[in-house]
C-alpha cells in the first residue's frame, strides 16, 4: 500500500540534519532530534492551542532560511512559533549570540521573581530554575524594587502566589481549553499584569487542578501538598484507577508509604499527556484507591533521578562551556546580603568545564 | 502651490456635513469606482499610486490589498486603524474631526475593492466626540444611499461600524486591535498567521491607517499614476505631519514627500522656525517610537546633502545617523530641553503601555524606565548608561509585536547621540537635579 505523503522538509539544527513534515516548528524539529538540541520552553505547551511566543526562552538563530525565502538571515527567532523551511540551518547553543540572548531572557524573567526557591514547593521541578541554571548568570544587574503581590486562594485546592508568576499564560489557556468555564485570566497590563480571578470567584470545576501541573513555576500550588515535602525526597509511581470523569492515569508521589501528591503524567518535555480530574488529584490519596503500574520513568535531567545541581554530575553543553569560558563576574558594588541571594563563586563554573578534547 | 490631496477643502465652512462635502466634489470618486470600475481595477490603481501605509510601518497599501486571501464563502473585512495614540502624532484625529466624509468615502471605496461587506473604524476611545462626528456622517451617507444595501444601484452592500477603542496604545497594533474589536483583551497575536489570512474572527482582514484610506478618493479621481508623480522615488504622494514642540507654528501640515527637513522646519508655510531666541537641539521625526536625532543630523545627511522628508532619506545612514518617518509625529526640541528627562518620559510611556505578554518587553520597559528615572533624579551610576544600551538591545527584535522595538529605539538613540548629557547627569547630580537645569556642554545646536 502506498501512502501519499507530503514532501518532507530538511532542516539542520546544530549541525544535525532532520526531516520533518511541513508545518512543523523549529522547536518540534529540534525535539525530534533529542534533548541535547531542544531549546528550552517556558511558555509553549504542546497540548495547549495558541500557547508560545511569550517567554522568548526558546530563541534560536536561523543562520540560513530556505532558498525560496528571500527574508534577510541570520536572525533570532522564537523557535516555538517559527515553522521550518526546506534547507533551513538553525543554530541553538552553538551560537554565542543565542547564548547571550538567552542570558538576557533569564535576566528579564528573574527581574521581578522573588527567588524564594528554598521555600517554594516547585523547587526541583521548576522550569525557571532549570532554565536559569542552564542559561543564566549567577549575578544580577537589577537594583530596583521588585513587584510583589499578596498570596491568594483560588478555590479550595489551589493557591496563587502571583509574585512568582512569569506570565506564561499556560494556566489561562488550560482554563480556556479544558475546563468548561474560565473564571480567571490576566488583569492589568505590562509588568503590573496579574493572574486574577474576577470578583475573587474561586476556580471551581472538575478540571481546575490541572493549572498546577502546567504552571512552569511555583505560582500555582496544590494546597493539599503545600510545604509537605521537597520533590527530590519523593518517589513517583505510575498508577491508574477507573475514573468516571477522566482517564484516571496519574503519577503518585510517595514519601515512604504515604501518597503525598497526585499529578498528571508528563512526557519528557514536562508536558501533561492526559489532564486529570480534581477527584483523582485531590481526593484519592490512598494506595488502595489505585492500581499501581510501576516506577515513573524520570528523565536523566531531573533532580529526582540524578543530582542535577551537583557540579561534578553535570555534563555541560557546548553553550555552557562557551559561557563558562567567557565568564566574567559582573561588577556589582552591592553587598550580597542586601540582595538576599548567595553569590555563586565563579570557580564553580570553571570546575564544570571539561578540558577540551 | 503644493498639491493638497487630503486637506484641500479643510477650511471650507461646514465641510464636515454631507452637503458641503458633496458640493466640493465629494463622493464623485465613489460613484466612479462603483459605476465604472471593477474591484480589481481599484486595487490596481492603488498599487500604481504606491501609497505606503501611514500608520508607521510604511508598507505599500496596494501590495497589502493584493495579499488578502479570498477563500470561497468566507467574509472579508476592512478595518480602519484610528487608534492614534503615539506621543507626537495627532493627524488622524485632525482628519477625522474635520473631514469625516473623506474617511467614509475612502472606506467605501476600499471596502468595495476588497470585497468587504462589513467594515470597521476603530477609533481611539478617548475621542468620543470624534466618534459622534463619524457616526453622524455615516448616518448622512446612509440616508443619501451611499452606504447600506445596494449602494447607488450597483448591487454592492456595505455596513460601516464605528467602534470606540479599548483605551490602550497597544490596541493600535493591528492584531491587538483585532482582538480588542472581537471584545477580548488587546494582546497582540503571534504572527504568522497574518491578518490578510486570518484576521478579524479568523477571516481575511486588511487593517489600514486613517490617512492611508483617505488617499483613495483622490486616487480614484486622478489615477494612480498622478499620485505616484508626486513625491520622490518610493515615497509617493503627500503626508500629514503633526508638528509640535519648540516651533513657532505647531500644527498638522500636509506636505509633498520630498520637502527638505530644513524647509519644513524653517519655512513660514510650515513650522516657521524655532521659537525666538532659541536654538534647535534635537528632532524626533516620526513619533515617539523612532530614534531621536541631534539637530545637525536631522538637517543633513552624513555626506552633507540635505535630509528630505521621505521614508528613504530619513532612514539614510541606518540607526547610526538616521531615523524613520514613522507616523509623522515631528517633535522639535530646543536647547532648553533635557534629553535625559525626555527619554525617561518616553520610556515611562512604553512601560505603562506594554501589554505584558512577552518577557523582554514586559520586564525590560520597566527596568529602563526605573534606571532612567534614577539618572534623572540624581542617583545614576556610570555603568547605567551601558546597562541601558544592553537592555535595549535585548528587547529589540525579540518580541511579539513592534512595541518592544519602539521602546528600545528612543533609549538607544538618545544614548548614542547624547551620551555626554547622560554622563553629565550622573557625575553632577547636584547641578542636574536643580529645577530647570539642562546640560550646556558641547553639542551641535543649529
Ligand atoms: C504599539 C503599536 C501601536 C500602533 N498604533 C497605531 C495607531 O494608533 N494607528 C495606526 O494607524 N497604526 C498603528 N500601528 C501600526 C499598525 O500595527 C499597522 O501597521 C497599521 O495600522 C497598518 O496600517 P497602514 O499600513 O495603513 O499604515 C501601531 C503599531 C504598534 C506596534
Ligand atoms: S500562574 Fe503559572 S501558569 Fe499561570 S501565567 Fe503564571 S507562571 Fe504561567
Ligand atoms: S512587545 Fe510588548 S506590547 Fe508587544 S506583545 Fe510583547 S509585551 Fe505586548
Ligand atoms: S517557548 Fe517559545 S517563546 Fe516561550
Amino acid at each position: 500500500m502506498e501512502d501519499i505523503k507530503p514532501k518532507l522538509l530538511k532542516v539542520t539544527i546544530d549541525g544535525i540534519l532532520v526531516e520533518v513534515e511541513p508545518g512543523t516548528t523549529i522547536l518540534q524539529a529540534a525535539r525530534k532530534i533529542g534533548p541535547s538540541v531542544a531549546p528550552p520552553a517556558m511558555c509553549y505547551y504542546q497540548p495547549l492551542k495558541g500557547s508560545g511566543g511569550k517567554c522568548r526562552a526558546c530563541l534560536v538563530r536561523v543562520a540560513a532560511g530556505s532558498e525560496k525565502d528571500p527574508r534577510p538571515m541570520p536572525k533570532l527567532v522564537a523557535s516555538c512559533l517559527t515553522p521550518v523551511q526546506d534547507g533551513m540551518v538553525v543554530e541553538n547553543e552553538t551560537n554565542p549570540q543565542v547564548v547571550e540572548a538567552r542570558k538576557g531572557v533569564v535576566e528579564f524573567l528573574l527581574l521581578n521573581h522573588p527567588l524564594d526557591c528554598p521555600v517554594c514547593d516547585q523547587a526541583g521541578e521548576c522550569d525557571l530554575q532549570n532554565f536559569t541554571f542552564d542559561h543564566g548568570l549567577a549575578t544580577t544587574r537589577y537594583e530596583e524594587d521588585r513587584r510583589t503581590f499578596e498570596k491568594q486562594d483560588i478555590g479550595p485546592y489551589v493557591q496563587l502566589h502571583m509574585t512568582r508568576c512569569i506570565l506564561c499564560y499556560r494556566c489561562v489557556y488550560t482554563a480556556d481549553q479544558i475546563t468548561n468555564k474560565r473564571v480567571h485570566g490576566v488583569l492589568n497590563r505590562g509588568d503590573a499584569s496579574e493572574i486574577g480571578t474576577y470578583i475573587e470567584k474561586a476556580i471551581d470545576n472538575d478540571f481546575s487542578g490541572n493549572v498546577i501541573d502546567v504552571c512552569p513555576v511555583g505560582a500555582l500550588t496544590d494546597k493539599t501538598y503545600r510545604f509537605k515535602n521537597r520533590v527530590w525526597f519523593t518517589k513517583p509511581v505510575d498508577a491508574h484507577r477507573d475514573c468516571p470523569t477522566c482517564s484516571g492515569n496519574v503519577t503518585l508521589w510517595y514519601r515512604g508509604e504515604e501518597v503525598i501528591r497526585v499529578t498528571a503524567r508528563k512526557n519528557e518535555w514536562g508536558e501533561v499527556t492526559e489532564f486529570i480530574c480534581n477527584t483523582c488529584r485531590f481526593e484519592k490519596k490512598k494506595t488502595s484507591d489505585w492500581t499501581i503500574e510501576g516506577p515513573t520513568k524520570i528523565s536523566r535531567a531531573s533532580v529526582i533521578s540524578a543530582n542535577k545541581y551537583r557540579a561534578d554530575e553535570i555534563k555541560p553543553t557546548f553553550g555552557q562551556r562557551l559561557a563558562a569560558a567567557e565568564y566574567k563576574p559582573i561588577h556589582d558594588e552591592r553587598d550580597t546580603s542586601q540582595l538576599n541571594i548567595r553569590q555563586l563563586p565563579p570557580e564553580r563554573f570553571v570546575q564544570t568545564v571539561p578540558s577540551a578534547e | 502651490m503644493a498639491t493638497k490631496i487630503l486637506t484641500e477643502h479643510v477650511n471650507v465652512p461646514g465641510i464636515e456635513t454631507f452637503d458641503v462635502y458633496r458640493k466640493q466634489g465629494g463622493y464623485t470618486a465613489l460613484e466612479k469606482a462603483l459605476k465604472t470600475m471593477t474591484p480589481e481595477a481599484v486595487v490596481e490603481e492603488v498599487k500604481k499610486a504606491g501609497v505606503r501605509g501611514r500608520g508607521g510601518a510604511g508598507f505599500p497599501m496596494g501590495m497589502k490589498w493584493s495579499f488578502l486571501a479570498k477563500p470561497e464563502g468566507v467574509p472579508r473585512y476592512l478595518v480602519c486603524n484610528a487608534d492614534e495614540s503615539e506621543p507626537g502624532t495627532f493627524k488622524d484625529h485632525y482628519l477625522m474631526k474635520n473631514l469625516p466624509h473623506l474617511l467614509i468615502e475612502g472606506m467605501i471605496i476600499s471596502s468595495f475593492a476588497l470585497g468587504a461587506n462589513k467594515s470597521f473604524i476603530y477609533v481611539r476611545g478617548e475621542l468620543m466626540y470624534v466618534i459622534r462626528i463619524l457616526e453622524k456622517a455615516i448616518a448622512e451617507a446612509k440616508a443619501k444611499g451611499f452606504l447600506g444595501k445596494n449602494i447607488l444601484g450597483s448591487g454592492y452592500d456595505l455596513e460601516l461600524v464605528v467602534q470606540p477603542g479599548g483605551g490602550a496604545y497597544i490596541c493600535g497594533e493591528e492584531t491587538a486591535l483585532l482582538e480588542s474589536l472581537e471584545g477580548k483583551r488587546g494582546n497582540p497575536r503571534n504572527k504568522p498567521p497574518f491578518p490578510a489570512v486570518k484576521g478579524l474572527y479568523q477571516c481575511p482582514t486588511v487593517v489600514n491607517n486613517v490617512e492611508s484610506i483617505a488617499t483613495t478618493p483622490w486616487i480614484m479621481n486622478n489615477g494612480g499614476d498622478a499620485y505616484a508623480a508626486i513625491g520622490i522615488g518610493r515615497s509617493t504622494g503627500t503626508k500629514l505631519i503633526s508638528a509640535s514642540g519648540h516651533i513657532n507654528k505647531p500644527g498638522v501640515y500636509e506636505i509633498e514627500l520630498g520637502v527638505p527637513v530644513e524647509d519644513f522646519l524653517y519655512a513660514d508655510e510650515w513650522c516657521g522656525g524655532i521659537r525666538p531666541g532659541h536654538k534647535f537641539k534635537a528632532l524626533v521625526a516620526g513619533g515617539s517610537s523612532v530614534p531621536i536625532l541631534p539637530a545637525n543630523l536631522a538637517l543633513k545627511l552624513e555626506n552633507g546633502d540635505k535630509r528630505l522628508m521621505t521614508y528613504e532619506s530619513l532612514s539614510e545612514g541606518g540607526f547610526k545617523t538616521g531615523t524613520m518617518l514613522g507616523s509623522g509625529g515631528f517633535i522639535v526640541f530646543d536647547e532648553t530641553s533635557c534629553i535625559v528627562r525626555n527619554t525617561w518620559n518616553f520610556s515611562r510611556f512604553y512601560h505603562h503601555e506594554s501589554c505584558g505578554q512577552c518577557s523582554p518587553c514586559r520586564e525590560g520597559t520597566g527596568w529602563m524606565e526605573k534606571v532612567l528615572h534614577r539618572i534623572e533624579y540624581g542617583h545614576g551610576h556610570q555603568r547605567d548608561v551601558d546597562l541601558l544600551v544592553d537592555v535595549a538591545s535585548k528587547i529589540e527584535g525579540n518580541t511579539i509585536c513592534p512595541l518592544g522595538d519602539a521602546a528600545a529605539w528612543p533609549v538607544a538613540s538618545a544614548i548614542r547621540h547624547f551620551r555626554d548629557e547622560f554622563l553629565w547627569h550622573i557625575t553632577n547630580p547636584q547641578e542636574a537635579t536643580q529645577p530647570g537645569a539642562v546640560y550646556r556642554g558641547e553639542m551641535a545646536l543649529v
